[in-house]
């Protein structure tokens, strides 16, 4: 298997960005509800569309891994 | 400050460019699997073989429905079924029609006596085959008419005073949402009933088709969503939508930023340029990439059961799927609102009118 780690790398290296990006959207939603509850609906649903932006380039790597390991 | 933002253009920008090569490469990349041996089992071929778009649907054990291959040569149309372009062990076989067809890593080719491929005929040959994601659009579509049609002349005959009644009940909320939350904030309220007929249609499409893909069995099962031409399509008619709309102070904005020195003008053109290619490409690559990642998780998680031989594995392996399977419902519904939402954006600012004593000076992106 030492053709798939090298695709595991690669997409062991997404998912670390994915994480730092959405840990970050996490930590702002989470810091703009605390600081203003009543915007917590609005503040979700952007936060909900962010983190879909950030997964989608993690997700873009992911399967670039994959198809490079086939 | 400025040195940040100008760093952050220039990581999208490289990003960009690394996403648009990559894909060039995934062009390239002929989904080449590795040659089978007996009783060995391959995962990569097993889920790429249920990602891709077949001649046949599998129903359940060895029944399957084998759909018609249309074929376009120099001779004329020809149709048969797919039946018979495999022999009893599912392995390629010629059919020997005004050609001899055979399927070369899942694509009709022309070949010749000896069984080599035959370049130049084939190149004449098209492909009109109803496919597995073919026949999986037109159930979709199905759905989709009896659904809204039904919705629609409800409306009909009780017009929109009174409370709506039955399916009316459950479409209502979710066209609302499309024009209270995506078309009306994007576009603006004078605009959007112009754009809503097509979000709405591209919203409901891409809907039902992520909802039918994640249903394992028949009616569903067919990756259309995760199929790059599918999301081509979608993408492209987005282009047209947004450029034929677009206003003069959109093409302005493109070609000749209004406020900024005439240097950064020249600069800022071809990336502007390039950004209005590059939106709808990235529109397409993320549906493809979420779709097809959604099913390659729940197959490689199904594949562990494979993988390790023992029915044990499946104890993790299927809470794991259900869990992946709860998640892709919410991106199956979070990838149609996205892309109908940044659909949406661009047509909003396409379609803006700008006010320049407002924001004189100011960059836009």
């Amino acid at each position: 298997m030492v053709v798939g780690s090298v695709a595991a790398i690669g997409a062991g290296l997404a998912a670390i960005g994915a994480g730092i990006g959405i840990g970050q959207i996490g930590k702002g939603a989470v810091e703009g509800i605390a600081r203003q509850p009543e915007a917590a609906n609005e503040i979700r649903s952007n936060m909900i569309v962010a983190a879909a932006f950030v997964e989608a380039v993690a997700l873009f790597a992911v399967v670039v891994a994959l198809l490079g390991n086939g | 400050m400025y040195l940040n933002r100008f760093k952050s253009l220039l990581v999208v920008s490289l990003s960009l460019m690394a996403i648009l090569f990559s894909t060039a490469v995934m062009a390239n990349e002929n989904l080449v699997v590795a040659e089978k041996k007996e009783g060995d089992f391959n995962v990569t071929e097993t889920i790429l073989e249920h990602i891709k778009d077949d001649h046949s649907w599998h129903l359940w054990g060895h029944n399957s429905i084998h759909l018609p291959v249309i074929l376009y040569t120099s001779k004329g149309i020809e149709y048969f079924s797919s039946e018979k372009l495999v022999d009893e062990h599912h392995e390629p076989a010629v059919y020997h029609g005004n050609f001899d067809y055979k399927l070369i890593e899942g694509k009709t080719k022309i070949v010749d006596a000896n069984g080599n491929v035959d370049a130049a005929a084939s190149k004449q040959l098209w492909d009109f085959s109803i496919t597995k994601n073919v026949a999986s659009l037109f159930i979709s579509v199905i759905i989709l008419l009896v659904v809204l049609l039904t919705a629609a002349n409800a409306y009909k005959r009780t017009g929109i005073k009174s409370a709506p009644k039955g399916v009316q009940s459950f479409m209502e909320p979710i066209v609302l949402f499309v024009r209270d939350e995506v078309a009306i904030p994007n576009i603006g309220a004078k605009k959007a009933g112009k754009y809503m007929p097509f979000l709405l249609t591209i919203f409901f499409l891409i809907l039902t088709n992520n909802f039918l893909g994640l249903i394992p069995f028949f009616p569903g099962g067919a990756n259309v969503s995760g199929n790059i031409a599918f999301t081509m399509t979608l993408a492209v008619c987005v282009f047209i939508v947004v450029n034929l709309n677009a206003n003069k102070s959109y093409w302005e904005h493109i070609f000749w930023m209004p406020g900024m020195h005439w240097s950064m003008k020249l600069f800022l053109a071809p990336i502007e340029l390039i950004g209005v290619f590059t939106k709808p490409i990235s529109l397409m690559i993320r549906l493809f990439a979420n779709i097809t990642a959604g099913h390659i998780l729940v197959l490689s998680l199904i594949c562990l059961i494979f993988i390790f031989k023992t029915v044990f594995a499946s104890a993790i392996a299927v809470p794991f799927a259900v869990f992946i399977g709860m998640i892709e419902l919410l991106v199956a519904f979070l990838q149609a609102f996205i892309f109908t939402m940044l659909a949406a954006m661009y047509i909003g600012m396409a379609t803006e009118e700008h006010h320049h004593e407002a924001h004189e000076g100011a960059a836009h992106h």
